[in-house]
């Protein structure tokens, strides 16, 4: 039985399909999926992508170094640690690639503003008032970006457009009411602009919505989003909890299969779709290179970004890799960072849409002369 | 004489919860504000009834304690050559509140044990909320159980973030800022969270003897991450000139605070009442120096003086300002609120009450109304006192503070939850209150009349359309709901 929401949902999408230069836009480049997710505590990169021939490795790690014994060999330098299974594959099928000793231009060690930093794609804590995301989504021609959460994270607050939508468990309110609040909203330029993407993003859901808010669940949320023909072309997912101060092995294992099992609930969730798509992972700041005396990591600098997506020329390990020797480490503590975080989103987000990377520089990072990193996707 | 109906608003909405139904504005705000402290009980009765930390580290230790002894025994029969017998039979610990179920492991009970227990406890916060005489006063202990935010992340904290508000901040709420800071970083709760609990120097009798024992057992045992966020989060702020060396002096001189019940116990010493215990032979010896002052104390001495030193640092009373000033006044905190709340702070060596009294006579506050978006806990309370909900069976709805973005004591992260209206009113976030008003208004149903109650909850800021809205609404239940969500009743 369908709901009148659901009627007038699908009312809404034919209208919007309709109206919409659709197939046109099916070989235009902006017909490319851009999803960020953002790892918030600071993802140990050294033991996701391990670089297990660093002849220094080992004895900084101790029994951080490679758990069970199963990483998966990426190259002569590097090992994916054995819980992303999905990301393995995906490498082996060339559809994923790892960009190491990579970091944000924030050097202190407060999450807080790193997150905001890696955030608003400033140099430092608070320059920016609006996210990178929301400011490269200005000028991409396309429906709203969408956050997969109940609040929209800073990186897409801002100018542009911008939905969010999450999985809930209480049950809708009549159609009646909701009218009713839209009207008291209408003057209101604050609460306005929010209900009528609230109401945008209810209407592209439809009834199918999942009703977990598990990072799987969100991946298959987002990719049902991204899939429609006129839905949004760009996403955020957060997910929490890589503030491994303490018991790292099996909290990190925990974490990293959410992680890889949001990869593959994309994946397979864009079906078609994926071939277009670059998803890209990050966090605020790397973790200390040795082991601390509680079987954790304490905040570092340099860190790792997970690449992955049909449109991605995957299957290899980017690194300009600094060595782990006490000499080579950035303040005698952490992987010293060789590559700037802000050329990768650049370099991934203007050769997704066919934009000019310095003109997308200007508008995305500006004052600060971004260089985008090159060749990372398909042409 | 009355007083103006928006400082009446003001008083009830932004330092307070919310007017209940059926209350009176006050005729004197600010001498209803200040009145308070006085009416203020640190340890209601709905409160005193949950579990303390004593008895969560109790459970606790002999949980742990039988999983090492079952544990020591298979490995006996195993040695002794022997099948293993059947697992361990799971024996109830005296301190559960619920016998063991049978069949089900002994960690089953455990974690049961600590979720009944932050159950209870967020029904006891919602409704000593609901309840109170001094809804400012719990206003503010909200803002400094936020500001010292722990999170009920793991098992262990499940049961124990509620008990840092309810015993290290409720009680000192009016006190001295320092007062405030050493019981909640000598809390079970605060230790744990931040990985304190087995911090080991360096230099520590224990390193020493294991050296001794052999080359290297492991690793040295400093964690810093309480040192951090007491330096970057609980008293200068992140930014005001103190280095990475000062947080390691810090995490140094910290070594050794640790609690009882909640380790193993041939680690720990004796105590099992889950309280502070200073372990001597984990403290790194020597003197430290902090900011540039020299610390010589010896044993928990030394922590103790460093904090006692921060409580009243120029950046600490900025930074506790800056936030106070955004709590109250709105988003961006006015400068000069700021200044004087920072003054009040050196003057009076961090006296909470009469930094509250330069916020009760701050004009900035009063200028504005509805200068804040409320956080989802603020506007439940607020709906639900609003209501004149103040009994158990109605308190479903803290279940639904989950689903609206804010589960009580689970922040996520040790900066607690934004206070800005970014983080809150967001597309999603605001379709979800319409659907709990929408559940909350069918269970009220046409007991109240939401056309009197709008004039008494928000005197003077009702707006015209929204009285309209409500007066036009096609049941008393849903004019109820469009109160509860209208744009003044979303603000404070």
């Amino acid at each position: 039985m369908l709901s009148r929401r659901t009627l007038l949902g699908r009312a809404a999408l034919t209208g919007m399909v309709a109206l919409s230069p659709h197939l046109a836009l099916a070989n235009a480049p902006t017909d490319r999926r851009f999803v960020f997710i953002i790892l918030r505590g600071a993802m140990d990169g050294l033991s996701v992508v391990s670089p297990v021939g660093d002849p220094a490795y080992a004895g900084l790690r101790g029994a951080l170094a490679d758990p069970q014994g199963q990483s998966t060999k990426l190259d002569t330098l590097f090992a994916l640690h054995p819980a992303m299974t999905a990301t393995a594959a995906m490498y082996a099928g060339r559809e994923a690639l790892f960009v190491h000793a990579v970091a944000s231009p924030y050097r202190e060690r407060s999450h807080f503003d790193a997150q905001n930093v890696l955030e608003t794609g400033g140099t430092v804590a608070f320059a920016f008032k609006d996210g990178w995301l929301n400011r490269f989504g200005g000028m991409v021609p396309q429906d709203p970006a969408i956050a997969i959460a109940a609040t929209v994270p800073l990186a897409l607050r801002g100018k542009a457009p911008v939905s969010s939508y999450a999985p809930s468990a209480l049950p809708d309110a009549s159609d009646d009411l909701l009218a009713r609040v839209g009207a008291l909203y209408s003057a209101d330029p604050q609460l306005h602009p929010l209900w009528s993407a609230a109401m945008d993003a209810r209407m592209l859901a439809g009834a199918n919505g999942p009703g977990t808010m598990a990072p799987a669940a969100l991946g298959k949320l987002a990719a049902s989003f991204l899939a429609k023909p006129a839905g949004p072309r760009l996403a955020t997912i957060e997910i929490n909890g890589w503030d491994t101060h303490s018991a790292q092995v099996r909290r990190l294992g925990t974490q990293l299969k959410q992680l890889d099992d949001t990869l593959a609930a994309l994946k397979l969730g864009l079906g078609p779709v994926w071939s277009k798509t670059v998803v890209l992972a990050a966090t605020e700041f790397g973790r200390t290179a040795a082991v601390n005396g509680t079987g954790g990591t304490d905040h570092g600098t340099g860190g790792l970004a997970i690449v992955a997506g049909g449109a991605v020329r995957g299957g290899r390990v980017i690194a300009e890799w600094p060595g782990l020797a006490p000499s080579q480490l950035y303040q005698n503590r952490d992987l010293r960072p060789t590559t700037d975080l802000r050329a990768l989103m650049l370099g991934l987000t203007a050769e997704a849409y066919g934009l000019d990377p310095e003109r997308v520089s200007r508008t995305v990072f500006p004052g600060n002369n971004v260089r985008a990193m090159t060749g990372l996707l398909h042409s | 004489m009355p007083a103006e109906p928006v400082s009446a608003a003001i008083a009830l909405n932004r330092f307070g919860l919310g007017a209940r139904a059926g209350e009176t504005p006050p005729a004197d705000p600010k001498a209803w504000l200040r009145a308070q402290q006085h009416h203020f009980d640190p340890r209601p009765t709905v409160i005193a009834a949950t579990p303390h930390s004593s008895a969560l580290a109790a459970a606790w230790h002999e949980y742990s304690t039988q999983v090492r002894a079952a544990s020591m025994k298979a490995k006996r029969a195993a040695n002794a050559g022997l099948a293993p017998s059947t697992a361990p039979a799971a024996v109830m610990p005296v301190a559960f509140a619920k016998p063991a179920t049978p069949g089900k492991p002994l960690q089953h009970d455990v974690r049961h044990f600590n979720r009944d227990s932050y159950e209870a406890q967020e029904r006891a916060r919602l409704l000593a909320a609901l309840t109170t005489p001094a809804p400012f006063a719990e206003r503010l202990t909200y803002f400094w159980a936020n500001h010292f935010a722990v999170s009920a992340d793991n098992v262990v904290m499940l049961g124990l973030a509620g008990t840092l508000e309810f015993e290290a901040i409720r009680p000192n709420v009016f006190g001295r800022f320092g007062d405030l800071l050493q019981a909640v970083e000598t809390h079970p709760a605060m230790l744990s969270y931040l990985d304190q609990i087995q911090s080991i120097g360096p230099d520590s009798a224990v390193q020493r003897r294991a050296s001794l024992r052999q080359a290297r057992t492991k690793s040295v045992g400093l964690n810093e991450n309480l040192a951090r966020e007491i330096l970057e989060l609980h008293t200068l702020g992140v930014g005001s000139g103190y280095s990475q060396a000062d947080v390691q002096e810090l995490a140094r001189a910290l070594t050794g605070w640790s609690v009882g019940g909640f380790l193993p116990p041939t680690t720990a010493i004796a105590a099992v009442d889950g309280g502070f215990v200073f372990q001597p032979d984990w403290h790194q010896p020597g003197e430290r120096v902090l900011l540039g002052k020299t610390y010589r104390q010896d044993g928990d001495a030394q922590g103790r003086a460093m904090l006692a030193d921060l409580a009243v640092h120029p950046a600490t009373a900025h930074h506790l300002a800056t936030k106070l000033a955004r709590h109250f006044a709105g988003d961006v905190p006015p400068p000069a609120l700021v200044e004087r709340l920072a003054a009040t702070h050196m003057k009076t060596g961090g006296d909470l009450s009469r930094v509250y009294e330069t916020l009760i006579d701050a004009p900035e506050i009063w200028s504005r109304s509805l200068a804040k978006f409320k956080t989802p806990w603020e506007w439940l309370v607020s709906a639900l006192r609003g209501v004149g909900v103040t009994d158990a069976p109605d308190l479903k709805f803290v279940v639904e503070l989950r689903d609206l973005g804010q589960s009580i004591w689970k922040p996520r992260s040790p900066a607690g939850w934004d206070d800005t209206a970014p983080s809150w009113a967001a597309p999603d976030a605001l379709l979800r209150r319409v659907e709990v008003a929408q559940r909350l208004a069918a269970t009220i149903g046409d007991r109240l009349d939401a056309r009197m109650l709008a004039r008494r909850l928000l005197p003077g800021t009702l707006r015209p359309e929204t009285s309209a809205a409500i007066a036009r609404a096609a049941s008393p239940a849903q004019a109820l709901a469009l109160l509860l969500v209208a744009p003044e009743f979303m603000r404070r």
